[in-house]
């Protein structure tokens, strides 16, 4: 007799689990992390403020993972389908091809991609305009530097790599039409000797300033603008404090933004596939508070800055996407 | 051309050359002394990453860098010990205790990362050990640009090498080391303690690739980075193997890695993709295994274990 009622109180159990989340009134969110996990500083930590503060300010219940590499990928992503949730959201082009599949096996699962695109009804895609706010970094470089030479250096040569450098070697050439832009890649985003090596090299062929879209490979090239006097600009989260008054600005790209908007999509039920692109116009790119910096740029040049954003917003500008 | 001629023997391209090939260079010593004295160690890759942090972490506890530089080599010396005793007590398989290792050493060091500074990625930027300008050498024309001003961690890894060949074939120690690696039936048969000293080869091996993670984070740069060494312990054992496991041989094969590594990040705007030159070491290992450049042959014994009896 107790083992019976036993196996009724077990069954009432599961039976509860499986109806519950039909009858779950807040939204319920997935986040997939890339690789690194929380802490990068940067790309992941973003993504995480942005699921924070839609869990604080939407009331949404929010549940996420990291994975250790990118065979774990599609589990994952399969492993949140199943768990019914209203939008799962993954991190980093490297979900992109498992994402694919994926998608098209849970039709009903609405899904959100941060830095690439799927093509799918039930995929949102949230990228972003590296470009234009490269564009604005650009500016800024053409006008700081003395010896009319800047540097780049990314770390790998993907497309995504490239929309920052043309952007940047279009702002600064818009900028200061005799300024040359000397452009390496390390051919990896964890090599920071590498990186390093490449902006000192660099200096020595006369840049004064450095730019990377670098992940960790960057640490190097921030160090080595310290160690050989000349400015670098950090990348998608603010890099200033790394070396407060070397680090003249960062180019910030704001994944919390993104993925707070698309929470506040399903929040609202306007949610829908495609792509939805973060650029200017919504703050999502652009440079960082200058924080370490202020005193060192000169008012005309922010106000440069200023005006090639404004001329990127009504279109007077079109900076070039080399993804398009 | 005639740019890429003057590049050749830029000396900008040569101090950058030594600076790139001295992480090898500890390494590949330590790649040395473990393979001479009969057991493989791939685990170098993880010895410097372990290194590389200690001295980063010590560095920042106590604001002293030469104290990070101790450290480290302790660190490596542990990791060597621990290596070292799977290896020969229990007589597991060198090169599976040897990734187990590496794998460890890259989980354990993104773990105290996170969990002394709550940053995966990168440590904050720490005390380094400043470059030093030799007094005399930094004045001759051509050279001193290239040898005359660097980090004393270069030029004790240059002492290194010679300090090691001296010591694997000019003293009774390193005739045992080599015999030991070669035939240790035999030196044991004379009295040679092989336990003992492969014991002591392992773990030398581990503080010299500890050396080579602490020019990493606190020399070159000022700060550790999640897997920072970025495969450098794959290319010194390469460079152990190039330059058939003699101290002088692998000095000069890290030199030319360096040197073509260095050359390529110029070279990347005439069109040389990154992407060869990563390749490079790798290639030119086979190629010397593959007996091309003469014979690249290993001590005997390497990777088997001593069973003693």
């Amino acid at each position: 007799m107790r083992k019976r009622l036993g196996f009724i109180f077990v069954m009432v159990l599961l039976v509860g689990l499986v109806i519950s989340p039909a009858y779950a009134q807040t939204p319920r969110i997935g986040l997939i992390f890339a690789e690194g996990g929380l802490g990068d500083q940067s790309f992941n930590d973003a993504a995480f403020r942005g699921l924070m503060q839609a869990q604080d300010e939407l009331g949404v219940d929010v549940t996420y993972v990291e994975p250790a590499d990118i065979a774990e990928m599609e589990e994952h992503q399969r492993a949140y389908a199943d768990l019914d949730l209203d939008l799962v959201i993954v991190i980093g082009f490297i979900h992109q091809s498992a994402l694919v599949e994926v998608s098209a096996d849970y039709p009903n699962i609405h899904f959100a991609i941060v830095d690439d695109v799927v093509d799918s009804p039930n995929v949102t895609s949230l990228v972003f305009e590296e470009h234009e706010g490269s564009f604005l970094v650009g500016v800024l470089a053409g006008l700081m530097t003395e010896t009319n030479t800047v540097g780049f250096v990314g770390g790998m040569e993907v497309p995504l790599i490239r929309k920052f450098e043309v952007g940047f070697v279009e702002g600064a050439q818009y900028a200061n039409p005799d300024v040359s832009v000397i452009v390496n890649y390390a051919g990896s985003f964890g090599d920071p000797g590498r990186g390093r090596e490449l902006a000192v090299s660099q200096n020595e062929r006369g840049a004064d300033i450095v730019y990377h879209a670098a992940g960790g490979t960057g640490s190097g090239v921030i160090d080595a603008a310290v160690a050989n006097g000349f400015y670098a600009i950090g990348v998608d989260s603010d890099q200033d404090y790394m070396a407060p008054g070397t680090v003249l600005t960062s180019m910030v790209k704001r994944v919390d933004k993104a993925v707070f908007e698309v929470i506040k999509a399903v929040v609202d039920g306007t949610l829908e596939g495609g792509v939805w692109s973060f650029g200017i116009q919504d703050g999502a790119v652009g440079t960082s508070e200058f924080t370490y910096t202020k005193d060192q740029i000169p008012q005309s040049v922010f106000d440069a800055i200023d005006e090639a954003r404004e001329k990127i917003m009504s279109g007077e500008i079109v900076v070039s996407n080399p993804l398009q | 051309m005639g740019e890429v001629l003057a590049l050749l023997f830029n000396t900008a391209v040569f101090a950058a050359a030594l600076r790139m090939a001295t992480p090898l260079i500890f390494a590949a010593l330590g790649g040395i002394f473990s393979e001479r004295s009969g057991v493989v160690n791939i685990a170098l890759e993880g010895m410097m990453l372990i290194g590389a942090f200690t001295a980063m972490f010590v560095s920042h506890q106590t604001g002293l860098p030469w104290l990070g530089v101790v450290g480290a080599v302790l660190a490596g010396i542990v990791i060597g010990l621990l290596h070292a005793f799977f290896c020969i007590h229990y007589r597991a398989n060198q090169v599976v205790v040897g990734t187990a290792i590496n794998i460890f050493a890259g989980g354990l060091t993104v773990f105290l990362l996170r969990y002394y500074f709550g940053a995966a990625g990168t440590s904050p930027s720490v005390p380094t050990i400043p470059d030093i300008t030799i007094p005399v050498l930094s004045q001759i024309p051509w050279i001193g640009r290239i040898i005359g001003r660097q980090n004393p961690l270069v030029y004790l890894a240059l002492l290194a090498v010679v300090v090691a060949h001296l010591v694997v074939y000019r003293t009774p120690w390193g005739l045992r080391l080599r015999a030991v690696g070669e035939h240790p039936r035999a030196a044991d048969t004379v009295g040679v303690h092989v336990f003992r000293m492969r014991y002591l080869a392992v773990a030398l091996s581990g503080a010299l690739a500890g050396l080579g993670g602490t020019y990493l984070s606190i020399a070159h740069l000022s700060r550790f980075s999640e897997g920072m060494t970025a495969g450098r312990g794959f290319i010194a054992l390469a460079a152990v193997i190039f330059g058939k496991w003699t101290p002088y041989g692998a000095l000069g094969a890290c030199l030319f890695f360096g040197y073509a590594d260095a050359l390529q990040m110029r070279l990347q705007d005439v069109g040389v993709p990154t992407q060869f030159m990563n390749m490079l070491p790798y290639v030119l290992t086979m190629v010397a295994l593959a007996g091309f450049i003469g014979k690249s042959v290993g001590p005997k014994a390497s990777g088997e274990p001593y069973i003693k009896g």
